[in-house]
């Protein structure tokens, strides 16, 4: 118990964070239709908080899920949600649908 | 049908470990299988009301509804471990000689077995609200057959529960006097690793982004999709890409476990510790 004060307490100190980075934050778009991700390569710019607007045009619900990127979000049938990622550095980051696993696209930073 | 078996299987197997655990550090208190199997329905009720309520959810708290809820029940898991460790290292040594048939025993034995049963009722909560939607999902749409996605997801959750099983028999194989510690190591272990990706959450719902750099990549050592990376992601909280907030939140869990172990062990007679009480 006394580790999640520990983590209340970190939480407290860094509560200058998170306007700060919505401040900064960058909007992408990615659909997700026929069980596939519109587009699959998705582009955003370095070192910002990346908000990635998913749009599940399908029936089926899906989940938006990332190692690299630490994004784990489960977006229902015809539904939409936003995962926020980042700040990141340039490179590459894979995402996939964790209910349909063949289904992967990837987020381009630079 | 494969996709259900691996989806079930998956989920429950995560569920499943934290069960089995769960069943071995409780084999000498009395009822346990009633409180176990308690937490279990519970958790299954909650998930098909998460599932149910999962787009309310989702939208809830600017979008972030879903990462805080994942966040707030895992600080619940994590809390109620480190009080079963907490409340072990004063009392497992009465439950560990054979005092349990003592009333007092008994009942503050039934308090530790309540926090336990909540961890195992958050366990199959958050593993079992995916396992309702994906099925849902299945079931709704595809218009495939339900008795298809029925046998794969009743092969999942046979092959899930045997996993379960494993970890109760296999831990149950260490001798007497060494499981509490075994366990106690274990809980403390399983209670920073929940607390870490509860960090994780938190980061994703913007509200912890402080130290969110990945400090080191394994991923080519051991992925965390493997199911080895899976099994030590549940049990340790392995993760190959870790941020520095979460390595600081595993460690500092950790460290304030062991202090408060030492702390509230019972001043003791010239045996010390409850792990050498025998």
């Amino acid at each position: 118990m006394r580790g999640l004060l520990g983590l209340v307490i970190v939480a407290a100190l860094s509560v200058a964070g998170p306007a700060r980075a919505e401040q900064y934050s960058v909007t992408v778009e990615l659909v997700v239709k026929d069980k596939k991700f519109e587009p699959a390569e998705l582009k955003a710019p370095a070192d910002k908080r990346i908000v990635i607007h998913v749009v599940n045009r399908d029936a089926t619900p899906m989940e938006f899920e990332s190692k690299s990127l630490k994004a784990e979000k489960v977006v229902v049938a015809s539904s939409e949600a936003i995962v926020r990622v980042g700040p990141l550095k340039p490179g590459k980051y894979e995402f996939f649908d964790d209910f349909n696993q063949r289904n992967r696209g990837t987020l381009i930073v630079e | 049908m494969l996709a259900a078996l691996i989806i079930v299987f998956r989920e429950v197997f995560e569920a499943g470990l934290i069960v089995g655990i769960v069943m071995a550090v409780t084999r000498a208190v009395p009822l346990r299988g009633w409180w176990v199997t308690g937490g279990i329905a519970g958790g299954l009720a909650g998930a098909c009301l998460v599932a149910l309520f999962a787009e309310v959810l989702s939208q809830a708290f600017a979008g972030s509804g879903q990462e805080l809820f994942n966040a707030t029940i895992l600080g619940i898991a994590v809390v109620m471990l480190t009080w079963h460790n907490v409340w072990m290292a004063r009392h497992g040594r009465e439950l560990a000689a054979e005092m349990r048939a003592a009333g007092e025993a008994v009942a503050a034995g039934r308090s530790s077995l309540a926090a336990l049963a909540i961890v195992v009722g958050v366990a199959v909560l958050r593993e079992g609200s995916e396992v309702v939607l994906f099925l849902y999902g299945i079931l709704a749409s595809e218009g495939s057959s339900g008795a298809n996605v029925f046998a794969g997801g009743l092969v999942g959750l046979v092959l899930g529960a045997f996993v379960c099983a494993l970890t109760y028999f296999g831990l149950l194989r260490i001798p007497g006097r060494y499981l509490f510690a075994v366990t106690s190591l274990m809980i403390a272990f399983l209670a920073a690793g929940m607390a870490s990706q509860a960090v994780a959450f938190l980061a994703q719902a913007d509200v912890l982004t402080a130290l969110g750099n990945i400090v080191w990549d394994t991923s080519w050592l051991l992925s965390d999709g493997s199911i080895l990376g899976k099994a030590l992601h549940t049990l340790i909280g392995y993760t190959d890409q870790p941020t520095t907030m979460q390595l600081v939140v595993y460690m500092l869990t950790l460290g304030v476990t062991f202090v408060l172990m030492k702390v509230f062990a019972p001043p003791a007679s010239p045996q010390q510790r409850p792990i050498a009480a025998e």
